[in-house]
């Protein structure tokens, strides 16, 4: 940022206009970007963020407005314009192929060729030159689908900048992440940032905001609310501007009437990834799960849950104990697990929301096998009315709805089935503020009935404002346990999580 | 309104086919329905005394052969006494006319038979003989009462075959093995059969060697079922092999020959009536009907489309995947046992080389009903529609005289524009 900034901007795009079928997604939007500098793009679920930047990935064409990259009008209709206009777009799902080794995801598409074959040499040294920069520290034979979450997103952050791009399009990247992984992309970007690149910035998460971003962009129902600097924004504002209403806090306030212990979990193993795990969870207790990425916990709560077969270790509900093979019989035994992955885990997308809602719960709206769709119906309007889904109708594909509703349908199946042990697995990812805070209420409502709830979340803030009582893991172990209460500090908690001695 | 569209555009491409081939197929003939046949009489007897003989000609196998029946009852009842009816085929009509003692004034003739060569020899040797034929109209071919079963006796195998694979391509699955349980499940049946009294044999014979062939390729279908929900074998290398090897038995169990020794009444089931209307009919409207109510209204059939959506959620909300994938495999033995029976019951005999290639037409006829290869959507009626094209295709490019290689060409496109239609019609549902 020593040099003399150009008069004209890196990236600008004024006047787009999209409509899809019946939705008009984006109106008007006007962005700028300048070399060297991050900019957020912030606004809830459906607010046209990810098709504002789909339209520079080449994943969609405006339908009026234009895009101009230093200043030259560019037409992007496909990824290889994309590419061709310096920009790189790296959406939530990866667009790596998992069978491919690092190296030829890397070079995908435009491999380095010498008579016509590949030149593995020359690729090999770009590959390390480039993961060496953002120091990646990966074999480049090695399988991508083998990585971890954190080591693709860097596979993906390498294959852009080898690609020479010069905007950097992240969406929601540090959904995945965890505590050490996110300092690090934080470091990468700011030498990006350093090396006068561009990077537009999707995230949920307001802290990285003001960390990362110099400038931040508001959308809502498509329109530009407003842009702002991030040092003169306070976060009640910001929240505000993507709600589109004031806000009264970022958690909701509770009395907990905590009483006999509901879930006692013992000796929980399985592999390296479980280790000896034991805790309890009382009736109207809500215990957070925190720990980094593969730190263990979603492993443990698959395992109360029957997702997966436990290898030794003894589970109880009130005071009995529970043989658990597989999912049905935790069901039934009254633990639910909202699993952190709801698309792949949660849903059956390709059916309609109502299916989705009877799914576990047939038996009760069926005799003999025959349905009651009226019971069926009746019973989900309740919860359609309770949890504030907004749905065109109940025969709706899940498919069709935001992260938020789609939660929600998650959340309205498993409420049916009247569970007495409630685990959420980072239940808000994805989510919008708005969304966000009325999870955080239902899940103090559960408590307050008197169901026992574990809550794993990666958003410390999250686990501090909702737990009675924290548990830390690391490599499959419990580590540490402690009630909650004002005392207890952010950095306390990510110690304990992180480090490898605790005084 | 593009929703209605995309979910109800097989049914009007169904339509739209069955229009094209009724306009391609008129011509204008005798008009062999009831009416023609009172207008016919009426005009002979204004013209002649009721005493006067009549002889009444038609073609054996064509709607003439029942216009002989109808007319000749017709006279009857107004008073004719001297009628005489021939239905066969020219030369049985000519044998017939000689031997008459003396040579009859009128002659009635419909159809296919006013064209004979043999007709036209006797009006020469005659030349006072009056020959009447109905007066012409324009009428389709296809509409016929008999073309339109005929279509159905073509595909119901197909058809029937094809509800148990729409359960397996909605889990995800595939299932190869119909065509060899096909030839499997008739020359079972038809062995059973001979073995318990051959030709002489009751009525309850057929339907044991029916029950048993049906039941075993259930099982054979649920072993199919088992391998792949139990040690997660593609259903597509599972059931190719098993496909071989009930092929290879029905080929063992015979040496390879047909079985014919089989009680009459076996074509009762893929032949006869019920109430007027052929048991094919009844037995496609009550196997649909019950597979629908039972994917729509019961909560197996929710289970099913779970599975196939989104196996791991599934089982996560709880569904016995195992079970559900093992059940369905065994509904597709079953189905395809049940058509091997119906195919033998057409054919009235068992033989190992039946329903070769059977299991490509029922896939395709489940896709082209917009059942979704990947699983997890798709309808049982679509399926029936879906047969239904392909059945129609076949049946109206024949009355047109296509050549049967180039029907192959077309039925190949129209598998590909419905595979088409669905991914478009996914694209539209699901917004990128």
């Amino acid at each position: 940022m020593s040099q003399a900034e150009p008069k004209v901007p890196l990236l600008e795009m004024s006047g787009i206009r999209k409509e899809f079928p019946g939705v008009l997604a984006l109106d008007e939007v006007d962005l700028t970007l300048r070399r060297g500098e991050v900019l957020a793009l912030l606004g809830e679920n459906g607010a046209g963020k990810s098709t504002l930047i789909k339209m520079l990935g080449g994943a969609h064409a405006p339908d009026r407005g234009e895009i101009l990259v230093d200043g030259e009008s560019v037409e992007i209709r496909s990824a290889m314009d994309a590419r061709e206009a310096g920009i790189a777009v790296i959406y939530q799902e990866f667009n790596l192929v998992p069978q491919l080794s690092v190296l030829e995801n890397l070079f995908l598409g435009r491999e380095q060729t010498r008579w016509g074959v590949v030149d593995r040499k020359t690729e090999v040294a770009e590959a390390k030159k480039w993961l060496a920069r953002i120091g990646l520290d990966l074999d480049p034979d090695r399988l991508c689908g083998e990585l971890t979450v954190a080591q693709q997103q860097g596979v993906e952050i390498v294959k852009a900048l080898s690609a020479e791009a010069r905007i950097l399009v992240m969406d929601e990247p540090s959904a995945v992440l965890t505590g050490g992984e996110l300092e690090r992309l934080f470091e990468v970007i700011r030498e990006l940032q350093e090396q006068g690149i561009g990077v537009i910035y999707i995230s949920h998460r307001l802290d990285e905001v003001d960390e990362l971003a110099g400038r931040l962009l508001v959308l809502r129902d498509g329109k530009l609310v407003g842009e702002r600097r991030v040092d003169e924004t306070s976060r009640r504002e910001l929240i505000e501007m993507m709600v589109g209403r004031p806000l009264e806090k970022e958690f909701p306030t509770r009395v907990p009437h905590i009483g006999e212990e509901r879930l006692k979990v013992e000796g929980l193993s399985r592999e390296k990834a479980v280790r000896d795990v034991s805790f309890a969870v009382r009736s109207g207790e809500i215990v957070g799960f925190f720990g980094l990425v593969g730190a263990g916990r979603t492993e443990v709560m698959r395992l109360i849950a029957g997702a997966d077969a436990r290898e030794s270790g003894v589970i109880q509900v009130d005071g009995e104990e529970l043989a658990i093979r597989n999912p049905r019989e935790a069901i039934s035994a009254g633990i639910c697990l909202l699993s952190e992955d709801r698309k792949s885990e949660g849903l059956v997308l390709k059916r309609s929301v109502i299916e989705n809602f009877g799914l576990p719960n047939l038996r009760r709206f069926s005799r003999r096998g025959w349905l009651d769709q009226g019971k069926e119906q009746e019973e989900f309007s309740g919860y359609r009315e309770e949890l504030n889904l907004r749905l065109s109708s109940a025969e709706q594909r899940v498919s069709e709805l935001s992260g938020g509703n789609q939660q929600k349908v998650v959340l309205s199946k498993w409420l049916a089935r009247h569970a007495e042990v409630i685990l959420f697995d980072e239940p808000t990812r994805g989510i919008d503020v708005g969304a966000k805070f009325e999870i955080y209420q239902l899940i103090h409502r559960l408590a307050d009935e008197g169901k026992a709830i574990v809550l794993v979340s990666s958003e410390l803030p999250e686990i501090l404002g909702l737990s009675d009582r924290i548990v830390v893991m690391r490599e499959g172990r419990i580590i540490g346990e402690k009630e909650n209460s004002e005392a207890v500090s952010q950095e306390e908690i990510l110690a304990l999580a992180i480090e490898e001695e605790t005084p | 309104m593009k929703k209605r569209w995309t979910e109800y555009g097989m049914i009007l491409v169904l339509l739209l086919l069955c229009i094209l081939f009724s306009i391609l197929t008129l011509k204008k003939q005798g008009a062999m329905t009831a009416a023609g046949a009172d207008r016919l009489v009426e005009k002979i007897e204004k013209a002649r005394e009721s005493d006067t003989p009549i002889f009444v000609v038609g073609a054996s196998r064509t709607d003439s052969a029942e216009f002989v029946g109808q007319v000749a009852e017709r006279l009857r009842n107004r008073g004719f006494t001297e009628v005489t009816t021939v239905v066969g085929t020219p030369r049985e009509v000519r044998q017939e006319w000689e031997t008459l003692a003396e040579p009859a004034p009128v002659l009635v003739t419909s159809g296919d038979a006013a064209k004979w060569t043999a007709l036209a020899a006797i009006q020469q040797s005659h030349p006072t003989l009056e020959i009447v034929v109905p007066e012409e109209r324009w009428q389709s071919d296809f509409l016929k009462r008999t073309n339109l079963v005929a279509i159905v006796d073509r595909i119901v195998v197909i058809a029937v075959i094809a509800i148990g694979m729409t359960l397996i391509i909605l889990t995800g699955g595939i299932d190869l093995s119909v065509g060899s349980l096909i030839a499997l499940s008739a020359v079972l049946s038809t062995l059973l059969m001979r073995s318990l009294g051959g030709v002489d044999g009751a009525d309850w014979v057929i339907w044991v060697g029916f029950l048993a062939a049906t039941l075993l390729c259930g099982a054979v279908g649920g072993v199919g079922g088992f391998l792949v929900a139990q040690f997660r074998v593609a259903p597509f290398i599972t059931t190719l092999a098993v496909m071989m090897m009930a092929r290879g038995f029905a080929f063992l169990l015979t040496g390879g020959f047909s079985i014919y020794q089989v009680p009459p009444s076996i074509t009762w089931l893929g032949r006869g009536n019920l109430f007027g209307i052929p048991n094919t009919v009844w037995l496609l409207a009550l196997l649909y009907l019950g597979a629908h109510l039972f994917m729509q209204h019961t909560r197996y059939g929710r289970y099913i489309y779970a599975v196939g959506g989104n196996e791991e959620a599934a089982r996560l909300s709880g569904v016995p995947v195992k079970a559900v994938l093992v059940f369905v495999y065994v509904v597709g033995g079953l189905c395809a046992g049940f058509g091997g029976c119906i195919q033998a019951s057409q054919l009235s005999s068992g033989a190992p080389n039946l329903g070769m290639m059977f299991e490509l037409y029922v896939i395709a006829a489940v896709v082209v009903g917009g059942t979704s290869l990947s699983g997890g959507s798709g309808r049982i009626f679509g399926t029936l529609i879906g047969a239904f094209i392909i059945s129609v295709i076949q049946n109206g490019m024949n009355l047109l005289g296509f050549d049967s290689y180039l029907q192959q060409v077309v039925l190949g496109g129209v598998i590909l524009a419905a595979v088409l239609l669905d991914r478009f019609r996914q694209r539209g549902s699901v917004r990128v």
